[in-house]
């Protein structure tokens, strides 16, 4: 994976600036408070809550054991006797240990009998880092297809904070995919006022008229990269960052596919039963008549995330992918 | 049960409450297997038959503000909790009047105003969510307290240790039950796991124990106080091993033929009723008169809780697609949701 990086000091990294959303929410809010594990004195494997421990004490930087499943549960009914936990996985790969939890408990616990679990389980997602099979995963698609989850994935510092807090306030049980390979490599100047991004609510980061990416996290630098490269072509990109996976703005996904005629679905997961299966289904229901040639997906094989750099090199979608598939396409 | 004990330490009202309670659970789940039988109650059907007194003797020790996350042979403590046979009836048919509007069926319901956490049919899911309940009692500095508990296969899962170690580590106010009714549906004990006795698994987690006659309606209450007592005082959780037998099949669907006829007939006569009635007659609290009186009322309570729930409308389709997402956060318990700042 490439990307242009920016190195502007008294900027913030999308890492630092979800630091500063939770920092902000527990000031904000005494009944925000942080479970997960290593997050105390060590900081968190990522460094994320580096200081917090001294600042807020070990009943709302709570270290706990080593049991996914057991903390996320917790979570749930800390949530429901009125307090807003938000758990860190150490890595988004470990969610799989809290699967039944999420996806039995916090996502039907309203619909069955009318109990609110507002928490954030943060996922730090992702390849481009050397992880190997189990520390790269994008496990979004498991739980894009669980009534009752709401799945946030920010691209950028400003989304990453803003969607954050969005998360924290919403009285739902929200994923939080904030991308590894994105936490400092990216930075930005953030407003100093307190902010939100709304959930649900996707955001065109390149304007463009001929053919649109639609996609989230750390592919959106890639579709980025790709249209610049475009520009000499004459092939002008329309990069829609979707933000929210669920609920899907589909309004904004319906009108940029309106207006350019042409997409392509473009994310790391894997490809067979994804996310871009979805959205290239909702356009061949919706977006038909709008159409002028076939939707395109990029995304990775499907083969669990390879160690090895070839490997991880070849399994990562790349610039050139889109570069390719926005020329077959403007052909049409 | 010894009788100075018992004299000392429960109150003859508490006494002769929970005994209606033991009733009103047998009348209600005798009617609800009756109309399953009669096709009237689809899906599972899931009851406490012969094990009434665990639910009735722990809910009935505790405090209003406190809350149960139950499992599904727990009826009296729903009954206890304030759900009413009519509301109860309503879950059973579907009916919209139901704690889950039809969403959900059978023991599969939670009130939170009425301090009850919703059960799911993943044994032992509850208790880690029951954990995080008593962590945020504990985090906001209240008395109150965590009733949870699951069955004797239910301890064989994940979760349940997660929670028991969870826990005993935080020293939280929890009381965690094993409901050991000696079969995980057919499976028996002996395939489940390779001790004798549940309440050592607490041992491993620096977790004290305590193995209860849990067909002793006075004994599971006495038990149930004490470990109360040490959770509210900040001593930590206590596990609770209630001894009994599973009387019906796993479900109602199921004859249960694999277990052995004189095994049934052993425990039928240590039903929790006719304990609870030796017990207030050897106490002079109650005679066959009372005991009598007390069954019709039961009747009569389960009898009206169906009218209700019969004249109850069944909910339209169309509501399936109602409630996936909360547009506001959990109400009902003291120090839930308030109006949040900057939404």
């Amino acid at each position: 994976m490439t990307m242009t990086t920016t190195q502007t000091t008294g900027e913030v990294t999308y890492l630092e600036a979800i630091s500063q959303a939770l920092d902000e929410e527990m000031m904000r809010d005494e009944r925000v408070f942080l479970m997960g594990e290593d997050i105390g004195q060590y900081g968190g494997a990522f460094r994320i809550t580096e200081g917090f421990l001294d600042k807020y004490g070990e009943w709302r930087i709570l270290d706990t054991p080593l049991a996914e499943s057991g903390f996320v549960g917790a979570a749930i009914g800390a949530a429901m006797m009125g307090l807003r936990p938000v758990v860190e996985m150490q890595f988004a790969d470990f969610i799989s240990c809290a699967f039944d939890q999420i996806t039995e408990v916090a996502a039907k616990n309203h619909y069955r009998w009318g109990a609110a679990v507002p928490m954030v389980i943060r996922a730090p997602f992702g390849g481009g880092v050397h992880g190997g099979p189990f520390h790269s995963e994008c496990p979004e698609g498991w739980f894009f297809h669980s009534p009752g989850l709401k799945l946030v994935a920010p691209s950028t510092p400003y989304d990453a904070k803003g969607l954050l807090k969005a998360a924290i306030r919403d009285p739902n049980p929200v994923i939080y995919f904030e991308h590894k390979f994105l936490y400092r490599r990216i930075k930005a100047t953030l407003p100093t006022d307190d902010f939100i991004v709304p959930i649900g609510k996707a955001d065109v980061k390149r304007p463009g008229s001929d053919i649109s990416v639609i996609t989230y996290g750390a592919m959106v630098h890639l579709a980025l990269e790709a249209a610049q490269l475009l520009t000499k072509e004459g092939i002008d990109l329309e990069v829609l960052d979707l933000r929210t996976l669920v609920p899907l703005d589909k309004e904004a996904i319906f009108a940029t596919v309106h207006k350019t005629s042409k997409a392509i679905v473009l994310h790391e997961d894997n490809k067979t039963g994804g996310i871009g299966a979805e959205i290239s289904a909702l356009l061949a229901e919706e977006c038909f008549d709008s159409l002028d040639g076939p939707i395109m997906r990029i995304a990775a094989p499907d083969t669990p995330v390879p160690f090895s750099t070839p490997l991880e090199e070849f399994f990562l979608p790349k610039t050139a992918d889109i570069v390719t598939a926005a020329r077959t396409l403007a052909a049409y | 049960m010894d009788l100075a004990d018992v004299n000392s330490e429960i109150k003859r009202a508490d006494l002769l409450h929970m005994y209606s309670y033991l009733r009103l659970t047998r009348a209600l789940e005798d009617r609800i297997t009756a109309l399953y039988r009669q096709g009237r109650i689809v899906g599972g059907c899931y009851t406490s038959h012969g094990m009434e007194a665990i639910a009735v003797g722990y809910a009935s020790a505790l405090e209003r503000d406190d809350v149960i996350a139950p499992f599904h042979r727990d009826m009296g403590a729903f009954l206890i909790r304030g759900i009413t046979p009519g509301e109860i009836l309503a879950q059973y048919l579907g009916k919209r009047t139901g704690p889950t509007k039809g969403k959900d069926g059978n023991v599969h319901m939670g009130d939170l105003k009425r301090g009850i956490i919703g059960f799911v049919s993943h044994l032992a899911d509850n208790l880690p969510v029951a954990t995080g309940a008593a962590l945020a009692f504990k985090m906001r500095g209240e008395s109150r307290i965590v009733f949870t508990g699951t069955g004797d296969g239910g301890t064989s899962r994940g979760d349940f240790h997660e929670a028991m170690n969870f826990a005993a580590v935080r020293k939280l106010p929890v009381v965690i039950f094993c409901n050991n009714n000696q079969y995980a549906y057919s499976t028996p004990i002996r395939y489940q796991m390779a001790i004798s006795d549940v309440v050592d698994r607490a041992k491993a987690y620096g977790m004290p124990g305590e193995i209860v006659d849990g067909n002793d309606v006075a004994a599971v209450y006495l038990a149930s106080k004490r470990a109360i007592k040490k959770a509210r005082a900040g001593e930590g959780p206590t596990f609770l091993e209630f001894k009994t037998m599973r009387m019906h099949g796993h479900s109602e669907h199921d004859p249960a033929k694999y277990v052995p006829r004189e095994l049934l007939e052993e425990w039928k006569t240590r039903d929790p009723i006719l304990i609870a009635e030796r017990l207030l007659v050897q106490l002079g609290y109650g005679d066959e008169t009372y005991f009598h009186e007390v069954g019709e009322r039961a009747k009569k309570e389960v009898e009206a809780g169906l009218e209700f729930a019969e004249k109850s409308p069944l909910p339209e389709g169309p509501e399936a697609l109602e409630g996936v997402f909360a547009t506001e956060g959990p109400d009902g318990c003291a120090n839930a949701d308030q109006s949040r700042s900057a939404a």
